[in-house]
């Protein structure tokens, strides 16, 4: 055959070359929520506080809502809860929680111990909301906008840099909108 | 740097997570038939964990496998389709607990395209076999030579 | 101290590295013979180093130096002392120590057995392993240091090694693997050294054959044990899952095995040479690609080390240079003369075309499904994932293809099949296997199932015709017949199929005829799975030397005799708590019986998993077949000559006005060639 052909082998290996390299700034472990955009799902469970409370998401305050998946058993949740205490004093928006496969006398001796910074914590007993929400590790923080509206989720613990970096713009985003509204 | 150590920490509580991931798993889901247990075994199969590394929903003990396992479960007492329970599935992770792609653009090439390296393969052959010999004058054997020479052929074969 | 003297000795071997990849080159440019000479020496001192400072980990390791942080993370005083060996390659600082030690052996193995080939071109070839030894020795001193030291704080007691790891096969599996991974840089430092000098030729294919085959039977053996490993270790019994690292290791696989059968044309019949060469580089550069998607991170998998993107990177770059930069010689060098040897539509070389062909494109496959979820997130087009049903829903296709042609390639003759000999050859294989097919899921199922019969056909298929062409083999000139006429080379063949035969019943029958069965069980009951009847008696507590265990004991008896006695564990290994299960199996020829204990559940009951695997071990039989098929070829006479004796060559070459330029060379001897 002739020369052209001979240099096939090459242009495909730069080409799968490319790929690999830009392959090595990913991050393979990462999973992006399927529910952006998608309403938050609804539920009915007890809080981990008080077994005969029930809440359901007309529980939730209007506002922009952040919901902390946590569990006793996890260490990066318990690396983050000193910075979420930080972040329930915020006005801009309310801070949930969502004890996922958890025992509830631990989780009650968990947030008595090392403070509660939610407006209430959902105890998720059969998994159902999380499986709904898509959740696969711990700990999760899910950003809900004023319509309900499940705007981001992030996995991993929450410090102030990550806050700045992951969160900040688009709160800033969702009380613009907020504004843009109500003109 | 920061960014590796974020990893490192949130990989590791992942990996805590997963203390007992080496254990074999077995449910003793009841079934109320024989199909309905094979459309189990089957789906869970088909079912990526969506935190393990690389482990199908049968295989694998963390607890998300186990949460999802039992979902399969519930969902197929319903009297779910498989079809349904695998829209579920995706709707809350994503294609990506899909061990077999669908077929869409996104996957065409991934789809058809041993099918198409099969037929260039084809034309590649025919190609090859049916390149004309280069012009060239062969020395020619007379008879004897080439009685010789098809006795040591026959011989060798 | 000793440790640096590992680290020390390692840097040795890598300046030998150096010197072996540059100094036989300027003696060949500059025809300084002296410095060609060099060549062999400088690859026996690399050798040397490289063996001392893979010693001097194992001794760390041996003796609980847990100031090297490596031994640190890897082991533990209680661990016993062969996984104490083992985990020498149990991360990846370790484990890149032996690959690299890998091609340093085999460096050495051709340096030393190379009597028959020209000393020129052995010393190319020498260079150029010296230069992937540099590659590596590079990224293993720079940025993997198995040496590295903890002080000042150092630790009384390791991590331990990884549970799973602990394992007899982990002591066999890994470096038989590398054998064959990093063998096939050999065939590629001969292709290399071939397009550098343009030598192209029939010889060439013969001194290549024999160490690509070498490697083809380490990895064949190396890829069998780890799945056979997979099978009994991890409790869920399955024996492959298209993982991207098991993936990894069966591409090269493919291709080599291609790359076995086109040398054996181009030594024949000197067609396919540029193919041939070709595929000797995609066989290395698959290995490469492995190596760098196990370690970079870019891929999830069970197997694979941590992940760290600065190394992935320096693997890329070694990957450009080595593949990039083969494929250039290759564009730029590849031979412009024309094949000599004409070959019709029937002939052997016909069907060999064809299976490579469909092997590069099983390859290719498989490397598009393990890619692809990568691929799709670079586009940014979101995360996917490409699993066993997809690689199983597009490989059967193919592989079944390959296994039509193989059965006639054995059968068919070189350059031109006689008018209706085919014909007759196949008439009695074909029909055969399509009635044995066909009859089998009848007897052994009790129904038709088409997946059986076809899968049986296919393996009758290719057993009956390598078992014919060998009868045929036999037959002398007067109509008797011997067995002393057939080569070793004959042997390797008639072997090596019919072990893809055994290895596809094991996998057809398994994939359909398999049980699992998952029930609560209290003491004393039973439970029938495929005739064979089981008993639960209870749980006892056990103590190993680094984890205690709970211990089920199953009684499996036949129609009231007994059979044997079962007992899988649930472990807990106090370093690491990981929870373990060991299986425990019923093995036999024909099926097995594995027995996974699961959680305690309420009152004295258990969960229990139970598999019926008919055929299993068909799978790995037939994979010990074709690798003492391998063997026996490699052994055939005409690589054990001393000399090389000299073989007809006729090249015809066309220069630009199309004249014929013929040389021959007359035969001084015939060998019998098969």
């Amino acid at each position: 055959m002739n020369k052209l052909i001979r240099f096939i082998p090459l242009v495909l290996f730069v080409a799968l070359g490319i790929v690999l390299f830009r392959g090595l700034s990913l991050n393979p472990t990462e999973l992006p929520s399927a529910l952006i955009g998608k309403s938050f799902p609804e539920f009915s469970l007890a809080t981990v506080k008080d077994a005969e409370h029930t809440v359901t998401k007309a529980d939730f305050r209007k506002g922009i809502k952040l919901v902390n998946v946590w569990g006793t058993w996890c260490p990066a949740c318990r690396s983050e809860h000193s910075y979420l205490i930080e972040l329930s004093k915020s006005k801009r928006f309310t801070l949930y929680g969502l004890n996922y496969d958890d025992e509830r006398g631990l989780a009650q001796q968990w947030l008595t111990r090392l403070g509660d910074p939610y407006e209430f914590s959902a105890f998720d007993e059969e998994g159902k909301l999380s499986v709904n929400l898509g959740v696969y590790a711990a700990p999760e923080t899910f950003v809900v906008d004023d319509l309900g509206i499940i705007r981001k989720r992030f996995a991993g613990p929450i410090d102030a840099r990550i806050w700045r970096q992951e969160f900040e713009p688009l709160v800033t985003q969702i009380e613009n909108e907020r504004k843009q509204r109500r003109n | 740097m920061f960014n590796k150590i974020f990893l490192c920490t949130f990989l590791f509580g992942l990996l805590l997570c997963n203390l007992t991931t080496y254990a074999s798993p077995v449910d003793t889901y009841e079934f109320n038939n024989e199909v309905t247990k094979i459309r189990f075994n089957a789906l869970t199969k088909e079912l990526r964990c969506p935190k393990c590394q690389n482990q199908n929903l049968a295989d694998s003990n963390s607890p998300i496998a186990a949460d999802l396992r039992r979902e399969v479960y519930e969902l197929l007492q319903q009297g779910k389709a498989d079809m349904e329970i695998v829209d579920f599935m995706v709707k809350r992770y994503g294609d990506f607990v899909l061990y077999r792609p669908r077929i869409n653009s996104l996957t065409y090439i991934l789809w058809f395209g041993p099918a198409v390296l099969l037929l260039i393969g084809a034309i590649v052959v025919v190609v090859i076999l049916r390149r004309k010999p280069v012009a060239q004058t062969e020395q020619v054997l007379n008879a004897e030579q080439k009685n010789q020479l098809d006795n040591i052929l026959k011989d060798k074969e | 101290m000793i440790p640096e003297l590992g680290h020390f000795a390692l840097i040795i071997a890598f300046a030998f590295a150096i010197c072996l990849s540059i100094v036989p080159l300027v003696g060949i440019i500059s025809n300084h013979q002296k410095l060609i000479t060099y060549a062999k020496p400088l690859t026996f001192g690399m050798f040397s180093f490289t063996t001392i400072s893979i010693m001097i980990l194992a001794y760390s390791f041996v003796t609980d130096d847990f100031s090297v942080k490596y031994v640190a993370s890897h082991s533990n005083t209680h661990l016993p002392y062969y996984f104490k060996m083992s985990a020498v390659w149990g991360g990846h600082e370790g484990s890149l120590l032996l690959w690299v030690f890998s091609l340093t052996a085999w460096t050495a193995a051709v340096a030393k057995y190379s009597k028959g080939i020209e000393d020129v071109f052995i010393a190319r070839v020498l260079a150029i392993l010296g230069m992937i030894a540099v590659g590596f020795i590079a990224f293993t001193v720079l940025t993997s240091n198995p040496f590295e030291r903890l002080w000042p704080n150092v630790p009384l007691e390791g991590r331990d090694l990884n549970p799973l790891l602990q394992d007899v096969l982990f002591l066999i599996h890994p470096p038989l693997l590398y054998m064959g991974y990093v063998g096939f840089a050999v065939a590629y430092a001969f292709a290399v050294a071939a397009l550098m000098c343009g030598k192209l030729d029939a010889a060439w294919a013969r001194w290549a054959r024999p160490w690509t085959v070498g490697a083809w039977i380490f990895l064949t053996i190396g890829i069998s044990l780890g799945s056979w490993w997979a099978y009994y270790e991890l409790g869920w019994g399955g024996w492959w899952f298209w993982d991207p690292v098991e993936n990894a290791s069966f591409m090269p696989w493919l291709i080599g095995t291609a790359l076995i059968h086109s040398l054996a044309v181009t030594e024949k019949r000197g067609a396919f040479r540029n193919w041939t060469v070709l595929l000797a580089i995609f066989a290395f550069s698959l290995s490469l690609l492995g190596t760098f998607i196990v370690r970079s991170g870019i891929i999830t998998s069970v197997h694979s080390f941590a992940a760290d993107p600065s190394r992935g990177m320096f693997i890329l770059y070694l990957l450009a240079i080595a593949v990039g930069g083969s494929l250039t010689l290759f564009a730029l060098r590849a031979s412009n003369v024309a094949s000599f040897s004409r070959f019709a539509l029937y002939s052997r070389e016909t069907a060999l075309l064809i299976c490579n062909i469909v092997l590069v494109i099983a390859c290719i496959t498989v490397l598009l499904g393990t890619l692809y979820p990568l691929l799709v997130d670079a586009m940014g087009l979101g995360k996917m994932s490409v699993g066993p049903p997809y690689f199983n829903a597009v490989f059967v296709p193919i592989m079944s293809l390959l296994f039509v042609v193989m059965g006639i390639g054995p059968l068919i003759r070189w350059k031109k099949a006689k008018k209706g000999e085919l014909r007759k050859q196949l008439f009695s294989p074909s029909i055969l296997s399509v009635i044995f097919g066909l009859c089998f899921p009848f007897v052994y199922g009790g129904e038709f199932n088409a997946w059986v019969a076809m899968g049986v056909t296919l393996a009758c298929w290719v057993q009956l015709v390598v078992l014919k062409e060998l009868l045929n083999q036999t037959k002398l000139a007067d109509g008797l017949r011997s067995f002393s006429r057939i080569t070793l080379s004959q042997w390797g063949m008639t072997i090596a199929h019919s072990g893809i035969a055994i290895t596809i019943v094991g996998v057809t029958l398994v994939s359909i005829y398999e049980t699992e069965t998952n029930v609560k069980m209290n003491i004393g009951e039973s439970v029938n799975v495929a005739g064979v009847d089981i008993r639960f008696d209870g749980v006892k507590q056990v103590q190993g030397p680094n984890y205690s265990a709970d211990q089920g004991q199953f009684t499996l008896s036949k129609n009231g005799e007994f059979v044997s006695l079962l007992q899988p564990e649930r472990r807990t290994y106090l370093v690491q708590t990981m929870g373990m299960t060991e299986a425990a199996m019923d093995a036999g020829l024909f099926r097995d019986v594995y027995i996974a204990l699961g959680d305690p559940l309420s009152g004295n009951a258990w969960a229990i998993r139970v598999h019926y695997k008919p055929f299993v071990r068909w799978i790995w039989l037939g994979t010990i077949f074709m690798a003492l098929g391998g063997g026996c070829s490699v052994m055939d006479k005409r690589y054990r000559r001393k000399k090389e004796k000299v073989t007809p060559t006729k090249v015809v070459a066309a220069n630009k006005d199309n004249d014929a330029v013929i040389q021959t060379s007359m035969p001084q001897s015939i060998s019998k060639q098969s």
